[in-house]
């Protein structure tokens, strides 16, 4: 087990190395060059000024030095400054990194508490009427652009309703958690009504192998009452590769919570990535986007543990 | 096992031989499928109908791209059907146009993406060993990874920066191009994994050992005898990833990052949607419906292909 952790923990780092140089890369592709910026907002700076503004800050020198230097600092604690928030990267992601959870967690459980229930449904009447209606719903669900969604929330709930906020965090000078509630809901309703026919699909065909199993028939043969069997035996057994689907889709999920964040104006760090992409603060957004790989990378390895915890067959290689 | 030899048993999809009869079987069994049958009848209609989108220029004697500054937020009218946008513009032929850009870019990069995934899954299963293991971390770290985040900044790069000439790199037609490059570098991982899967069983068939006694090479093993057997899942997969691709192009293009204007896409249709919501709500209406349409579309032909394709997999 140790060993398989380590082996796991290791090429999950490999795979964190790769994806930094990667995005290092990038963003030394990106349009509006910090010094370019600086020359162009500034007619007092001649070329041999930005020349030796780039010798200064090392921009001259090979892009694999560079990243070296960079990657120094960064493992030293020093990840540099937002240009468009004037303060250290980290002080701008914490609080973003916040929002992000509580979105992402607050969706995901409004999402789980449809999909089991309506994927165990459908896989107890296969084939079924209901099990028809409840996989159109879902491929639907897949099928839906997230950001129109969320376009269509705000026309009906904002808009022609007026019930709640078309976007933001709060409103200015009120406090409370019954006024951030107000401004959780359309985000929570969209990112979640994203994620949730994929786990219906899920769930459905997790619960159907569940219930081919001999321990059902097992069950069924000395007696135990089907209710029992259904929730006690062929549920938990279902929701093994369920728990695993739900920390593999954490990248999807993230993927869903940038177009959200964005469409609502909620503060988090699907909004700060493509903001700081947009606005050429490219420290903060390699920065934003390298955290955001980690915990994609954690919640899979996360992934392989639980499932290993939870499925005793499971033996690692 | 392993959760990672879990998944790849799920995608080890068993193959049947083919015969001439198979294909009528497999067209019978598509027939039962109704939502899929719908399905394809919709896409039709909708190729016919962005094929036709010039007829419905030259009718209307207007182009897609023609700005009436005059007449911004017409309502419907027999000279704008659907009414104007922003500029002015004809918002039905935008939709058809849009709908070719939209439906071009999805079909190509599915396609790419299958070819793409097709040969890393037949390598990695027929040749196994390190090679496998290598390019089955790269697909799972791949999978792993937050895309939509990677693909902004991979469309956000300046492409004059990679030596391209400026008025190239900022050329709309180099958008399209640069957004069938980007999705498809990412879109491969489903295809390789399925086709490793069929592959892995399929090169302990007998006929692969007959191919490999008569001195066939590996090239003409994998290509000319396992991959028509591995067919089934390719094209379900790919009819499947269409779907995505479409919701990707359509989100990118919305965020000002995919196809530029004034090509016009369904995605960048809606890109000033938000602010003028108040104004015009049914702008921000026909683009997203059609883009649901086609997406739910493809992925209800993905499901019967599947089934018709794959009957073992129906009612075990």
């Amino acid at each position: 087990m140790t060993r398989y952790l380590i082996r796991r923990g290791l090429e999950s780092l490999a795979v964190l190395l790769v994806m930094s140089f990667a995005i290092y890369g990038l963003m030394g592709l990106m349009p509006g060059d910090p010094i370019d910026v600086m020359v162009q907002s500034d007619p007092n700076l001649t070329p041999a000024d930005a020349a030796r503004l780039k010798a200064l800050y090392g921009l001259d020198r090979p892009i694999g030095e560079r990243y070296l230097n960079w990657l120094g600092a960064a493992l030293e604690g020093d990840l540099g400054y937002s240009r468009l928030n004037n303060r250290p990267v980290l002080e701008v992601l914490g609080p973003r990194l916040l929002n992000t959870i509580l979105l992402m967690g607050l969706s995901l459980a409004v999402a789980l508490a449809i999909a089991v229930p309506v994927g165990v449904l459908s896989a107890l009447r296969p084939y079924s009427k209901t099990d028809y209606a409840i996989n159109f719903g879902a491929l639907a669900g897949i099928s839906i652009p997230v950001f129109w969604l969320a376009l269509m929330l705000i026309v009906v709930f904002s808009v022609q309703l007026g019930w709640l906020p078309a976007g933001g965090m709060q409103t200015i000078g009120s406090e409370g958690w019954l006024d951030r509630a107000k401004y959780l809901i359309l985000p929570v309703l969209s990112l979640s009504l994203a994620s949730v026919g994929g786990f219906t699909r899920f769930m459905r065909a997790a619960m159907m192998e569940s219930m081919r199993q001999d321990y059902i028939r097992t069950a069924r043969a000395k007696g135990v009452p089907e209710r029992r069997v259904v929730y006690k035996h062929a549920l938990r057994n279902a929701m093994i590769p369920v728990v695993t689907i739900l920390a593999l889709s954490f990248g999807t999920l993230f993927s869903g919570a940038l177009i959200t964040e964005t469409m609502f104006s909620y503060l988090g760090m699907g909004k700060l990535i493509y903001d700081s992409i947009m606005g050429n603060d490219y420290n903060l957004a390699l920065v934003s986007l390298l955290f955001a790989t980690f915990l994609v990378l954690l919640s899979n390895l996360l992934a392989d543990i639980c499932y290993a915890w939870l499925d005793p067959r499971v033996t690692y290689r | 096992m392993s959760i990672r030899e879990v998944m790849a048993a799920e995608d080890g999809v068993e193959t049947m031989p083919r015969h001439e009869s198979m294909a009528r079987l497999t067209f019978a069994r598509f027939l039962e499928h109704r939502m899929a049958v719908a399905s394809a009848v919709l896409l039709f209609v909708l190729v016919v109908l962005v094929a036709a989108a010039p007829l419905f220029a030259g009718a209307l004697g207007l182009d897609p791209n023609d700005v009436d500054l005059l007449n911004r937020f017409a309502p419907p009218s027999a000279d704008h059907p659907l009414g104007t946008d922003e500029l002015g513009r004809d918002v039905l032929l935008r939709l058809l146009y849009g709908g070719r850009v939209s439906l071009i870019v999805g079909l190509v990069t599915a396609l790419i993406a299958g070819l793409i995934g097709t040969v890393i899954g037949l390598f990695a299963g027929y040749f196994g060993g390190w090679l496998d293991a290598l390019l089955m971390r790269i697909t799972d770290s791949v999978i792993a990874l937050p895309l939509l985040p990677l693909l902004i900044v991979m469309a956000a790069v300046d492409l004059g920066k990679l030596g391209l000439p400026p008025d190239l790199a900022t050329s709309p037609e180099t958008s399209l191009y640069r957004i069938v490059l980007i999705i498809a570098l990412v879109g491969w991982t489903t295809v390789a994994r399925l086709v490793r899967g069929a592959t892995l069983s399929l090169r302990e068939r007998e006929y692969v050992l007959a191919a490999v006694s008569q001195g066939a090479g590996s090239l003409r093993i994998m290509f000319g005898h396992i991959l028509p057997n591995a067919i089934s899942p390719i094209i379900v997969a790919t009819t499947l990833s269409v779907g995505t691709i479409i919701l990707l192009e359509s989100v990118l293009s919305f965020l000002g990052l995919g196809i530029q204007p004034p090509i016009a896409s369904w995605g960048n249709m809606l890109n000033n949607a938000q602010e003028l919501i108040y104004e015009a709500p049914a702008l921000a209406f026909y683009p997203g419906v059609l883009i649901f349409l086609t997406v739910i579309a493809f992925n209800f032909l993905g499901d019967g292909l599947q089934d018709a394709l794959d009957p073992k997999a129906l009612r075990r």
